[in-house]
């Protein structure tokens, strides 16, 4: 297997048209393959025969954002990074695709389990104003990702379903959990709390 | 239905690994590449690859992606020799 282009060779070849571009295309497509499969292949989700159609969406994508590539690692490394994503979001669409947002959080809520007397109190006060800042401080929006994200649903999925996009899905999250921070820091819980409380 | 443990977890890890400023997922896929090969060289952190560890610290999906990329790196780097 000859990947021997260099980064320039290979975003020159890419922008070109007719033979050298369908050279490095192929060449391309051959390495993602070969990436890909050992990337995957000890899933227990992975499936063989997606592998041709995630080389093909990936080398769409490659090209699509070729002005995105910074020159910062190897182009194969870049390219690959690329495969990478589109062979695991299909994966975790399969996975998710018929699981509704809405069932996941709905009989749920940010109560702490139940402890037994023996907890320690330091933990018990620091559940208590996690589930206080969550009810008061967070919107409804932000309390669904984070429980959604905590449960391990895809991003993009929890982002279709919210009529969205894993970017804007990302600041969400990122707001809800600095308003969280923020919170438990007036509460008095810093995060060198956190691990003692887990002790 | 409660909280488990392991949720309650997982929550206060990323809000104790939270910054200010976060680069998105679409932002950390276009460094990854220039991470995960620092990380296989055993190169410490740069300063301008910072961003893309803490995300990996807060993003469960970009962290599995960055350990697909590394088998997938490691077995290409095998087919160079």
């Amino acid at each position: 297997m000859t990947h021997d282009r260099d980064n320039k060779q290979w975003v020159e070849a890419l922008r070109s048209d007719g033979p050298l571009r369908e050279a490095a295309l192929s060449d391309l497509g051959a390495l993602l393959s070969f990436g890909l499969r050992a990337a995957l292949k000890s899933r227990p989700d992975f499936i063989e025969s997606m592998l041709d159609d995630v080389v093909q969406d990936s080398l769409l994508r490659i090209l699509a954002t070729l002005d995105q590539f910074q020159d910062r690692s190897r182009f194969v490394t870049w390219a690959t990074a690329i495969s990478v994503r589109v062979g695991l979001t299909e994966l975790r669409k399969r996975r998710w695709r018929d699981v509704s947002l809405e069932a996941l959080v709905a009989d749920s809520n940010f109560e702490p389990p139940t402890t037994d007397e023996g907890t320690a109190p330091e933990r018990r006060e620091l559940l208590d104003a996690m589930e206080r800042v969550i009810q008061t401080e967070l919107t409804e929006k932000q309390r669904t990702v984070l429980l959604a994200e905590m449960r391990g649903m895809a991003q993009d999925e929890i982002a279709r379903q919210m009529g969205t996009n894993r970017n804007a899905l990302y600041k969400l999250s990122h707001d809800a959990r600095q308003r969280l921070e923020g919170g438990l820091e007036q509460a008095g819980f810093g995060s060198e709390a956190f691990a003692s409380a887990f002790k | 239905m409660p909280m488990t443990n392991e949720e309650i977890h997982l929550l206060l890890g990323v809000v104790r690994d939270t910054q200010p400023v976060e680069i998105d997922c679409d932002g950390c896929l276009i460094q990854v590449g220039a991470f995960a090969e620092s990380r296989l060289a055993g190169k410490p952190v740069t300063e301008g690859l910072k961003a893309v560890e803490q995300h990996l610290s807060i993003c469960a999906e970009c962290r599995e992606e960055f350990e697909a990329l590394s088998l997938a790196m490691n077995a290409l780097n095998g087919q160079d020799r």
